[in-house]
């Protein structure tokens, strides 16, 4: 892997870009209290009189979502602090029950950790390394829906167990950006710490940009883009930012500090409000809750626990399995991935076809029908019955293929379809002999021309069997055989 | 038996023997409250299931089941406790109408021991105050002589004890709400160590000062009430995990061997009322005569303790009291026009009219420490010397076991008195808030009277070692010249 990218600019301007992640940490209760945390409730169901702020009622830290962010925060290469502590952000909006939000401050539990990831193409790739400042916890708020007149608030939400990641201001491209954020959620997910559902919003990502002219020694005023709910959008949202940004510098503007959202249907962003009026959120120590302590032991308990996360399993991929390491990157990209790859590689002890068809026919088809690989109609293991027929001669590999496509329409095991569909190669070799037979019985001309040199016909006597056995028969012996029969004397 | 007269001990064993039944003992406050209350004002709300409640702990009795340690005794509670299915005012119009689905801990201990709740008792709004005389639901009179305060805020407790409007109270102190009132009114009232008891369903005034206990007509009643309601609760993670002593069974009148602290910063002050400043010299007599040695001890920087206490309790609680917004629960103001209406217009109206004015004065006072460019000046300051305080603390009592002192500067003063001088109000706490800001526990325990109205004297022991505490006051409770006086309207 290359590490050094020429700089990339944009008319003459550098693009700032940082990100804060905020992951839903998949825990079975909220952040301080008991309430189920399910995505699909009823309105208001998953809540207590915790969670809706009731008088009196006080939080009690979810220890779970300590190790989980502990995790992630080693995964991320943080320190993790020995005493954190969580503070009170005060503000006054409905769906916050409380009028404060319970979150970390100046003592958040992770500091200082940095991730590496690669961005690019294949042929045209570099490592990136970008620091992460922070990693903290805090609660969610709820969530009100606007009906003109009125509003409704469900509470499901409030309290749920965010882990806020904060990067430095390390990205310069909307693509870093993007791989950035790509990186982050597949480490969460292969800690089973965050479903990392932009959708469903379990995973939120905001996006902080400025640009400045080459060479200035100071950042440009910052924009923040809130709630961007792909990756994809990430991505066009930074490069719509950074040439409106530019532009309005151009025209001798002044860039407003200010919250934009992005709107993925016109491409472009707008004004939410302006941070000059900037709230004073009074932060102070939680008094309701304890200090987090986290001790060498509990840290050593965590670090051992850690799964292997992407990058070493894409290494382990190109030692084990032989792969090229681009091959190795994209298939460790998604935790899910990875797996059905070495269940499919485990099933027909090919890792090369295993990788091969993974790579092209199965992402190929996961892609144009915009299916999740947990969603894909052919599991590993039928794939990688599939290849171990080819492998066996059971079916050649352009029959393969065909299996396959019926396989993704079907479902059914390999097996199922080369018998329904009748296309168990031919390796009988009197069969065989029966078809050559015939096809050059059939073609006594091009028999005589082959005969007298024009030996470049051979191709045309395999397709005449090949399609005569409609396409079952052995490649291999039909090769073989053709060649022995017509280099024969007649 | 003569209820007025009985111990916790003598009803709950009665109740237990069938001597007594629990619907009588209940019927027995009630019909006293029907009679009385109106000359006093003590209850906010009267639990008209009272009688229900007992008869349940009769038919344990009766089927041979042990209620608990305090069967069939009817509590009085301060309003700052949740209540299921109880009003529970917090002395405010904010909380007017709120009915909360769960018990605080503490209630609900009291509950499971076999007690009763009567109703729910008076007090000043949100706890906020010396003198009763900020609660929506008008002052409290002194039973020793209606025309005074009863003390605040657990007014209403103070005065429903000293008139036996219920067999046992529990109050709040915050910064003195439960010694400055008992004081007031002759009867004996802790504040356990910060931590001892659950914090849990009590509505938040200032969650690190804050605690609960019991306003009683004895030290035992104290000790056996102390047993029931202290100790760990997993919903309140500033709850320690210590054991709990037997408090009744070791009360021992014997101070051979006890060494009394006498503050230099509190003893002569000028200032002092000359009964106040003679009940503590006849207490230090009256110790010195049990066996009891004097030192002298010094705490400099309790000389800062009210301006620390009023920048940390009002920081605390203008965020705890954030939540009484009108959106969920609480007073909302009423609009012609809600749905068009902005939303700080709502809330400024709704807490407008719901807060009274100590209340709105305390949460400015603190939404000004905590702002950014004065957190480090007021409340950070405040914070750090309370650390330094509660050093001071633990040295002194290297050398003494429990320290003496005055509850408050004066006897119970007029109504009116002093409700526009507020400054004047404050630093009638000289004594009971630095026990708060450095979590110690404390009690008072009347020990003189001033013509007609009896005045405390405040003992303050080591962090969890009520039982010093209480052996002390156990002692001087033999001795005083209280004891078999009662105020007029018994």
């Amino acid at each position: 892997m290359s590490s050094n990218q020429a700089p990339t600019y944009y008319r003459g301007y550098e693009a700032i870009i940082g990100l804060e992640i905020h992951a839903q940490l998949k825990t079975e209760s909220k952040m301080f209290c008991s309430d189920a945390t399910t995505f699909d409730a009823g309105d208001n169901e998953n809540t207590s009189p915790v969670s809706i702020g009731m008088p009196g009622t006080l939080p009690v830290v979810n220890k779970r979502a300590i190790e989980f962010s502990i995790k992630t925060g080693l995964a991320l290469n943080c320190e993790i602090r020995k005493k954190s502590v969580f503070s009170r952000k005060n503000y006054f909006y409905p769906d916050l029950p409380k009028g404060y939000q319970i979150s970390q401050y100046d003592e958040p539990l992770c500091e200082h950790g940095e991730i590496k990831f690669n961005v690019g193409d294949k042929d045209n790739k570099y490592e990136k390394t970008v620091s992460i400042t922070r990693a903290h916890m805090e609660e969610d708020a709820g969530k009100s829906n606007h009906f003109g007149e009125y509003t409704l608030i469900n509470y499901n939400r409030s309290g749920m167990p965010l882990l806020e990641i904060v990067s430095g201001p390390d990205m310069r491209t909307p693509q870093e950006a993007a791989e950035y954020a790509r990186t982050v959620r597949s480490v969460l997910r292969y800690l089973d710490v965050c479903d990392g559902n932009l959708d469903e919003g379990s995973l939120r990502c905001d996006c902080n940009i400025s640009v400045r002219k080459i060479g200035a020694p100071k950042f440009g005023t910052k924009v923040e883009i809130k709630n961007i709910n792909s990756f994809r959008f990430v991505e066009k949202a930074i490069e719509y930012e950074i040439d409106r940004q530019i532009d309005a510098v151009e025209a001798g503007e002044k860039i407003p500090q200010e919250t934009r959202l992005y709107d993925p249907d016109k491409n472009r962003t707008f004004s939410m409000r302006l941070k000059e009026d900037a709230q004073d959120y009074r932060y102070f120590p939680d008094p309701d809750l304890m200090p987090v302590i986290v001790t060498p032991e509990m840290i050593e308990k965590f670090r051992k626990e850690l799964p292997e996360l992407p990058i070493a399993r894409a290494q382990r991929f190109v030692t084990e399995h032989g792969l090229p390491e681009y091959d190795a990157l994209v298939l460790t990209a998604e935790k899910e991935l990875s797996e059905y790859f070495e269940v499919v590689a485990k099933t027909c002890k090919n890792s090369k076809a295993a990788s091969n068809w993974v790579m092209t026919e199965l992402l190929r088809e996961l892609n144009q029908a915009e299916k999740a690989i947990s969603q894909s109609p052919i599991k590993p293991e039928q794939l990688g019955q599939l290849i171990a027929l080819i492998d066996k001669g059971t079916i050649s590999g352009k029959i393969a293929k065909t299996v396959f496509s019926e396989m993704w329409t079907t479902s059914k095991d390999p097996e199922v379809v080369v018998k329904e569909k009748g296309l168990l190669q031919i390796s009988d070799t009197g069969a065989i002999e029966k078809i050559i037979d015939e096809v050059l019985a059939a073609n006594t001309a091009q028999v005589a021309d082959y005969r007298g040199g024009r030996t470049k016909l051979f191709g045309f006597f395999v397709g005449a069997v090949m399609k005569a056995s409609k396409g079952q028969a052995n490649p291999d012996l039909v090769n073989q055989m053709l060649t022995d029969k017509l280099n024969k004397p007649a | 038996m003569d209820l007025i007269k009985a111990s916790l001990s003598e009803i709950s064993s009665a109740v237990k023997t069938k001597k007594v039944s629990a619907v009588e003992v209940t019927q027995f406050f009630q019909s006293r409250i029907t009679k009385l209350d109106s000359q006093l004002n003590s209850y906010v709300t009267v639990n008209e299931s009272a009688s229900k409640e007992a008869a349940a702990i009769d038919a344990k009795v009766a089927k041979g089941e042990d209620p608990g340690l305090l069967a069939g005794v009817p509590f009085g509670i301060k309003d700052m406790f949740c209540t299921r299915g109880l009003r529970t005012t917090a002395g405010s119009k904010m909380l007017s109408e709120f009915v909360p689905p769960y018990d605080a801990t503490v209630v609900a201990r009291l509950r499971s021991a076999g007690a009763t709740v009567l109703g729910k008792l008076n007090q000043d709004e949100f706890a906020m105050g010396s003198s009763n005389e900020t609660s929506f639901f008008g002052p409290v009179k002194n039973p020793w002589d209606t025309a005074h305060v009863p003390g605040g805020s657990s007014g209403g407790s103070a005065a429903a004890q000293s008139a036996r409007l219920a067999a046992a109270t529990l109050g709040t102190d915050t910064g003195g709400s439960i010694r400055q009132p008992s004081s007031l009114c002759g009867i004996v009232g802790v504040k356990p160590t910060y931590g001892r008891v659950s914090r849990y369903g009590i509505v938040s005034y200032a969650s690190s000062l804050d605690q609960a206990g019991p306003m009683v007509s004895s030290v035992s009643d104290a000790a056996l009430t102390l047993e029931v309601i202290c100790g760990r609760d997993e919903k309140d993670s500033t709850t320690s995990e210590r054991s709990v002593p037997a408090f009744s069974k070791n009360l021992n009148q014997d101070l051979k061997g006890m060494k009394i602290g006498l503050m230099k910063e509190y003893m002569n002050r000028p200032g002092n009322h000359v009964d106040t400043s003679k009940t503590v010299e006849a207490a230090i007599d009256a110790v010195k005569k049990r066996g009891a040695e004097i030192v002298e001890i010094s705490v400099p920087l309790t000389e800062h303790a009210v301006p620390m206490y009023y920048l940390i309790a009002a920081s605390e609680c203008s965020s705890n009291l954030a939540r009484y917004d009108g959106v969920k629960y609480g007073h909302r103001a009423h609009f012609d026009n809600l749905g068009s209406i902005d939303l700080d217009a709502f809330y400024e109206k709704s807490r407008g009219e719901g807060f009274g004015k100590e209340v709105k004065r305390r949460i400015m006072l603190g939404t000004y420490c905590l702002s950014s460019g004065y957190y480090d000046a007021y409340y950070n300051k405040a914070c750090q010397v309370r650390r330094l305080l509660r050093q001071q603390y633990t040295e002194a009592f290297q050398k003494c076991d429990v320290i003496l002192s005055a509850v408050t500067t004066h006897p119970a003063f007029k109504i009116g008195e002093r409700v526009s001088d507020p400054l004047a109000m404050y630093l009638n706490d000289i004594y009971t808030v630095s026990t708060n800001l450095a979590g110690l526990p404390g009690m008072s325990v009347p020990f003189g009277m001033s013509g007609h109205l009896p005045i405390g004297v405040q003992l303050t022991a080591a962090h969890f070692e009520e039982q010093k505490m209480l052996n002390v006051g156990f002692a001087l409770e033999k001795d005083s010249p209280v004891a078999g006086k009662a105020p007029h309207v018994i």
